[in-house]
This record gives C-alpha cells, sequence and structure tokens, in this order.
C-alpha cells in the first residue's frame, strides 16, 4: 500500500513557498537564464530616469529629462541623432541597443535621498529598469548608487559635483561624467590667482552637506596651495533664503574676498544678500573686494540675473562651446525645445549615450560587462574633448571650463562665457587623494545582481 | 559693538516680515478662529504679483536683427519693450525699474479676491470643523498654490530688483562714529522696515479708530452678542480676511527684492510665523508685531558667524529655543488673553 504525501498541510507550505517567490522583487529573482537583474527581453529595454520632478532642483531636473527623452530619441533612430555621428565611438546606430528598442520609465527624486531610493527601487522592482541614471544632488547621487550597487544594476550618475560620488563612496556599478569639486577647485585657483593675485584672504559659505563641504574643502586646499589664507568659513543651512546674517559680517572679517560654495536657490540667494551689501563695490586691505562662486550652471546664473556679472565660476560644459560635439547637441536639443541646453541636460545625454555604447561594445547588458567596457574606456566628440573613464574610480577626466558671468549677454542664454579651458592633466589626481577618501576606498565588487 | 548693531538692522527686516504674516494670521485666528496655514503662501503670491507686474511691464515683441544670430545660427530676434515703444525710452525704462513698488498696486485689489475666494469658496465650509481638519485643508491649499507657481515660473529662484534709485546702502557707521564700511545696511531693506511700519500702525489705526474696525473688535471679543445686536459679523470678518491677505500680500510684494521670491518661500515662512504667532499670545495683534521683532532679532545673532563656530546649527533651533522658554515663562505668551484657546 502506498502512502501519498498529498496532504493539505503539504499543499498549503508548497502553495505559501510558491506564493513567496512570486512576490519576490524582480531583482531578487534569479533569471536562470541571465544570471543578472532585469535581463531585458527580445524586443525592448527600459532604462530608469530618476530626475528631481519636484523641489528646489526640478529645473535642472526638467531639463536632465529632456535630454534623457532626446537620448533615447536619438538611440532609436529619431531625430537627425544629434552626437551619435560626432561620438568617436561608432557602434551605436540608430537600432536601440543591441538590437532593442529603447523604452524608459522616469522616477521624481524630490532631491531627497529616501525619495529618490524609493523611486530607484520601484523603476527596477516594478519597471525592470536595467539602468539607473540621473540626480542633481550628490546626497542622492550618493544613496541611489548605493542602491543600485546593491541591486545589480548599473548607476551612471546625473548631476553629481560632490567628491565623494567617486571618492569615498564610490561604487563598482556607479559611474560619474560630471567634474567634481577637486577638479573645480585645480582648475579655478590658478585663474584666480592670475585675475585676483595671491595675497589674498578668503571667507568661505558653506552649504550645509555633502557636496558644500567637499567644494569647500578643495577650494581651500587650491587657493591656499596659491597663496590665499582662509580668514573664516561657515556652513549654512540648506534651507536659508535670506543670507543677510551671513553677509553682514563678511565685510569686517579681514577678508577680501567672499567664496560662496552654494548651489542653485541658495547661490541665488546668497550672491543677491551679497551684491545688497555692497560687497562688489567694498575696499578691503587696499584690494577691490571679489565673489567667488565655484560651481556655475546656466540655470542659476538666469536667477541671479545682473548679480553674476564678471564673477568667475566652473562648469562641466556650456552650449557655447564649438566642439562638432557641442554643436551638434546644441542643435538637436535647440530645435526639438527652443533653448539650449544646460550643463545637467549635457552630461545626462552623453551618461546615456555612454551607457548604450559600452552595453553594444560588451555585447551584453550584464552590468559587470558593461562596467567592464566602461573602465578606462576613451573617447571624444561629446563636447568635452578627449576623456577618459578612468577605472579605478569610475570618473570621467576631461578639460574643465573656468567661466565667468558675461559683461554685455546678447540674449538670454548668453549668460556666462568661458574664460580658459583648462587642459585634463591639471585636473588630475591620483584615485588614493585624500579628498577622495584616501587608501581605503575602494569601488567593492561588480555586482550582476539576480 | 559694529557687529551688534548690523545684526539689530538685520533682525529689524526680518523681525518686519515675521510681524507682518503673523498679523494677518492673528486677525485670521482672532475673527474667523481659523488655523490658517495658507497663509505664508499668500507670503508667496504676493510676492509672485512682483514677479508678474516686472514681467507684464517688461512685455516685448520680437524684432529681428539680421546682424547677429541666436544659438542655433538663425538671425537674432530682439526684445523691443512695448513700455518704451509707448512712453519712449526713459519713460519707458523708469516704469520697468519701478515694477516692485507698482506691483502693490496690483496686488492689493488681487490679494483682497484671493483672500475672498479662499474664505467664501473653501475655508467657510471648515469653521466648525476641529482646528486639526482646518490645519489640514489650508495646509493643502498652500501645497496647491506652490505646485500651481512652480509649474508657471519654475523652481528656482526669479530675481526681482528694486529701483536702482533704492538699491544703493545707507552706511550707518559714518553717523555713528564708526569709519566708513563698517556698518552698511541696505537701503531697501530701511524701505522694508519703515513700510511695515507703515501698514502695522494703518491696520491697528483701521481697528481702533474705524466704526467697521469697532464692531471687528467687539466681534472678536464676543461674536455671539454682536451677532445679537443685528449686525452681519460674519460678512465682515470674510472682509478681514480679505484685508489680512492683502497684508500678506503686500509683505511678499516688498520683500521680493530681499529674498528672490521662489515657490517654497510661502512654507519657509508659515511655520516661524506660527511660532511668531504663539510667542506673540494668540489672539494678540500687539503681541504678533512685539514678538515678530523679537524672534527676528535674535535669529538674525544666532546667524553671526561667531555664534554659529561657538554652537553649530544653533541658527536653525534658536527660535524654537526662546519660544520654549518663553511659553514656560508665560505660558500665554507675551501678550497673549486669558481664554484665548484654552477650551
Amino acid at each position: 500500500m502506498s502512502k501519498s504525501n498529498f496532504t493539505r498541510r503539504g499543499v498549503l507550505k508548497t502553495g505559501a513557498v510558491a506564493g513567496a517567490g512570486l512576490t519576490l522583487p524582480t531583482y531578487l529573482r534569479a533569471d536562470g537564464h541571465t544570471g543578472f537583474t532585469n535581463a531585458p527581453g527580445d524586443s525592448e529595454v527600459v532604462l530608469g530616469f530618476n530626475v528631481p520632478q519636484t523641489g528646489p532642483y526640478a529645473d535642472e531636473g526638467a531639463d536632465e529629462l529632456r535630454a534623457y527623452e532626446l537620448a533615447v530619441e536619438h538611440l532609436n533612430g529619431g531625430g537627425d541623432g544629434g552626437m551619435l555621428s560626432t561620438f568617436s565611438s561608432k557602434v551605436l546606430d540608430g537600432t536601440g541597443i543591441l538590437g532593442r528598442e529603447v523604452k524608459y520609465v522616469t522616477g521624481d527624486t524630490q532631491t531627497k535621498s529616501d525619495a529618490a531610493r524609493a523611486s530607484a527601487r520601484s523603476m527596477i522592482e516594478k519597471d525592470g529598469a536595467i539602468m539607473i541614471t540621473g540626480g542633481s544632488s550628490s546626497g542622492v547621487a550618493v544613496a541611489v548608487q548605493a542602491l543600485c550597487q546593491e541591486a545589480g544594476v548599473i548607476f551612471m550618475a546625473g548631476l553629481t559635483h560632490s567628491n565623494d560620488t567617486t571618492g569615498k563612496d564610490r561604487k563598482a556599478n556607479g559611474f560619474r561624467h560630471f567634474f567634481n569639486s577637486y577638479m573645480t577647485g585645480a582648475a579655478l585657483a590658478p585663474v584666480l590667482a592670475a585675475q585676483y593675485g595671491t595675497d589674498r584672504k578668503a571667507y568661505h559659505l558653506t552649504a550645509d552637506y555633502n557636496w558644500g563641504y567637499t567644494t569647500e574643502e578643495a577650494i581651500k586646499a587650491s587657493t591656499e596651495a596659491m597663496g590665499w589664507e582662509t580668514v573664516n568659513s561657515v556652513k549654512t543651512p540648506l534651507t536659508q533664503t535670506d543670507f543677510s546674517s551671513y553677509i553682514a559680517p563678511v565685510l569686517n572679517s579681514g577678508a577680501d574676498v567672499l567664496v560662496l560654495n552654494h548651489y542653485g536657490g541658495n547661490m541665488i540667494n546668497s550672491l543677491t544678500s551679497a551684491v545688497q551689501f555692497g560687497l562688489r563695490e567694498a575696499q578691503a586691505n587696499g584690494q577691490n573686494f571679489e565673489i567667488v562662486v565655484p560651481l556655475y550652471s546656466r540655470l542659476m546664473a538666469r536667477g541671479a540675473g545682473e548679480n553674476v556679472k564678471g564673477i568667475f565660476g566652473s562648469t562641466n560644459w556650456h552650449w557655447s562651446l564649438q566642439d562638432e560635439g557641442s554643436q551638434a547637441f546644441v542643435r538637436s536639443f535647440g530645435t526639438k525645445y527652443g533653448f539650449p541646453p544646460s550643463q545637467a541636460a549635457h552630461t545626462t545625454y552623453v551618461q546615456t549615450l555612454l551607457y548604450a555604447d559600452a552595453v553594444t561594445r560588451a555585447g551584453s547588458f550584464a552590468p559587470c560587462a558593461v562596467a567592464e567596457a566602461l573602465e578606462d574606456f576613451e573617447f571624444d566628440g561629446m563636447g568635452n574633448g578627449k576623456t577618459l573613464y578612468r577605472g579605478d574610480d569610475h570618473q570621467c577626466f576631461k578639460d574643465v571650463l573656468v567661466v565667468k558671468g558675461k559683461e554685455n549677454p546678447e540674449s538670454e542664454f548668453d549668460l556666462l562665457e568661458v574664460v580658459e579651458v583648462t587642459p585634463v592633466d591639471q585636473v588630475m589626481y591620483d584615485p588614493a587623494h585624500p579628498q577622495m577618501g584616501g587608501a581605503e576606498a575602494t569601488l567593492g565588487e561588480c555586482n550582476n545582481g539576480a | 559693538m559694529d557687529q551688534i548693531i548690523v545684526q539689530i538692522l538685520n533682525g529689524l527686516d526680518k523681525g518686519s516680515a515675521y510681524a507682518l504674516i503673523a498679523l494677518g494670521l492673528t486677525l485670521i485666528f482672532g475673527t474667523l478662529g481659523v488655523v490658517n496655514f495658507a497663509h505664508g503662501a499668500l507670503f508667496m503670491m504676493g510676492a509672485f504679483c512682483a514677479v508678474v507686474t516686472s514681467k507684464i511691464l517688461s512685455s516685448s515683441h520680437k524684432v529681428v536683427d539680421e546682424t547677429r544670430t541666436d544659438f542655433l545660427g538663425n538671425p537674432l530676434e530682439v526684445d523691443v519693450f512695448y513700455v518704451q515703444d509707448w512712453f519712449g525710452q526713459a519713460a519707458g525704462a523708469a516704469i520697468m525699474d519701478w515694477a516692485v513698488p507698482l506691483a502693490i498696486l496690483v496686488s492689493i485689489p488681487f490679494m483682497i479676491l484671493l483672500g475672498f475666494v479662499m474664505e467664501r469658496g473653501l475655508i467657510k465650509h471648515f469653521y466648525k470643523r476641529p482646528h486639526a481638519d482646518q490645519i489640514l485643508v489650508t495646509f493643502g491649499l498652500a501645497i496647491v498654490l506652490g505646485e500651481v507657481i512652480k509649474y508657471y515660473f519654475g523652481a528656482n529662484p526669479i530675481q526681482t530688483p528694486a529701483p536702482d534709485a533704492l538699491n544703493g546702502r545707507v552706511d550707518f557707521g559714518v553717523w555713528l562714529g564708526y569709519g566708513p564700511n563698517v556698518v552698511v545696511y541696505p537701503m531697501w531693506r530701511l524701505v522694508y522696515f519703515f513700510f511695515s511700519g507703515a501698514i502695522i500702525a494703518s491696520v491697528f489705526a483701521f481697528l481702533q479708530f474705524t466704526t467697521f474696525g469697532m464692531v471687528v473688535r467687539a466681534g472678536m471679543a464676543d461674536r455671539e452678542t454682536v451677532g445679537l445686536l443685528g449686525i452681519d459679523i460674519d460678512k465682515r470678518f470674510t472682509f478681514m480676511f480679505g484685508l489680512a491677505a492683502a497684508v500678506a500680500g503686500i509683505a511678499g510684494v516688498m520683500y521680493a527684492p530681499i529674498v528672490s521670491p521662489a515657490y517654497t518661500m510661502g512654507m519657509d515662512w508659515l511655520v516661524l510665523s506660527f511660532v511668531v504667532v504663539v510667542v506673540g499670545g494668540m489672539g494678540s495683534l500687539p503681541g504678533a508685531v512685539l514678538a515678530g521683532f523679537v524672534l527676528g532679532i535674535i535669529e538674525s545673532f544666532a546667524s553671526m558667524p561667531a555664534v554659529v563656530n561657538l554652537l553649530p546649527g544653533i541658527n536653525q533651533i534658536v527660535i524654537y529655543v526662546v519660544a520654549i522658554a518663553i511659553l514656560l515663562i508665560r505660558p500665554r505668551g507675551l501678550m497673549g488673553r486669558k481664554g484665548v484657546m484654552e477650551d
């Protein structure tokens, strides 16, 4: 007599286990046939664009999203192809990525780390995004990069300038095209020394978060190496709008330069306060008082209006560049949207193309294969001259633009002028540089996910 | 000493804004009994009245300049301002330059109308509901107004400068016997301080010396009795809501050159203004004004680099610490009356 194991309890147990398996997030389910998270089907591949659609950086986010849509259009063979024709790598042919049509989903980071992680997680788990890209804040970039590392997808960072993104918080699955605080300091300090002399005393006002700290550290180190002295540095809350209490004491502090380590609305308001209190017309230590804004964007410059005229800073890219790649991108973007792209739009467009290119060269969507294709990849034709995606820290190395507010703008977009293109050699650093987390900072192991 | 004078001056303009917003909040609470969390949004709407007025006065038509090209290489379209077409170059430029003061004329009817619509269309349905419901609905309204502004004007602050003639600085240091550039204060902030004083005085005079104001004050003290006398107090209170909205709006218009308007500014000011109201004493108009200036000056001192370096973060919590201290010593606030919000 045979005894059946088909019992009520057994059915319940089996059902529970099967149910739990089915409800697992897609990225935890082993796609046995592929071996990596969110392997695409044969017809389409989904990318996740995680940008601030609300919150203080929503304007940058909107421009990033426009650039992503343009990149998808070009990858799928639409429009005029943009930078596909100028990119030194010629493997992208407008047939999607590895023959799959590119689709995308979007998330709202709200410029908050927890919201950004939640939206990235949703795009990975529910929408099957194989790559996450975007962001307009270093805090967000570091948080989402860590999530992508755990989930086993590639993270192509958007506008993030803090050293930490590819410094102490670098990850094997994360890549950054945008420049960083160290590079800003290295490019800007010699120009400042040439313009304002080496006998200067600087006063720093610094946004009280990750990006502010690394930018202050970088600018201090670079300017002090040129002979400047730092007389004071004060942290300002990210939510601050009226900076009068911080600006008023600057004139009598012994300083003759004010460095505003602020971005976005913070920068617009702190610069406005500085101008209101007459810093631009003041004299200190027998010299003209000067103001410096380390990281510029055209969107910020528009907000600050007249106040930016003649003020030095740095930027990753500017639409007025005359190289073939920049012109192709400006033409595509300008024709589609009616205005020139911002640096945020440029870096996100380029990151999308670089990802697609790496997948195509690797012949696989597997994150570790893509990472390998990106590491130490040298390219050109994307608007910044010859560029290296360094394998040691996944940071792009390229020329850096030193800019200043234009004195006589010819249009509402003509706000910054490029005063120097700092060659890449001048902004190179050791991967174990103390500002980058020192010798302890490592990428860790690449994660394919499932 | 010079730094103390500078920070007192800084505190005065911040305190002026706190006082104006808190005055409106107290008026609404005192008359209608509504805790209006959308009041900061009214301040923001006022600031955007300045932005809109500036944009309207800067309206232009395009003229193609064949000698120059735009970013795509097409002939450049140059803006030609209508006001300069109509009034000539100099007069047109002057009109555009004085956009912010002119915006006050636009903001008063607009804000009164907005106040009426808010009160009649939404808030009146919540008079008999708990304060928690009122807070939720007005907070939701504030979010909606903020998002509407962001949709049309973007997320970045929009610079809205004061007229050139009032854009300079006053060197108090020279008057006080210090050297030049020791105690410098922007002229527009001084204008804001005196303007706020005038508005506050006007509101008090209106309530104190007009029959309408007397009835409103009577209604604030005992609504039921005033109603029994045959006076339609609800209509007058609706007007007071419109007046409070206009005060917040004017405060916003004049503040636009100090801090560039952004859709977030309503929320930035709201919580602090409520603290000002509570510290001043719920329902007390003089208390709201006094607390506005006291907390503005204290906040200004707490933001001095010497203080921030000694106690990091103190500038962000000082108002709340002072509020707790005052409420422990005087539970009804600086000038609070017995029985208000105590049932």
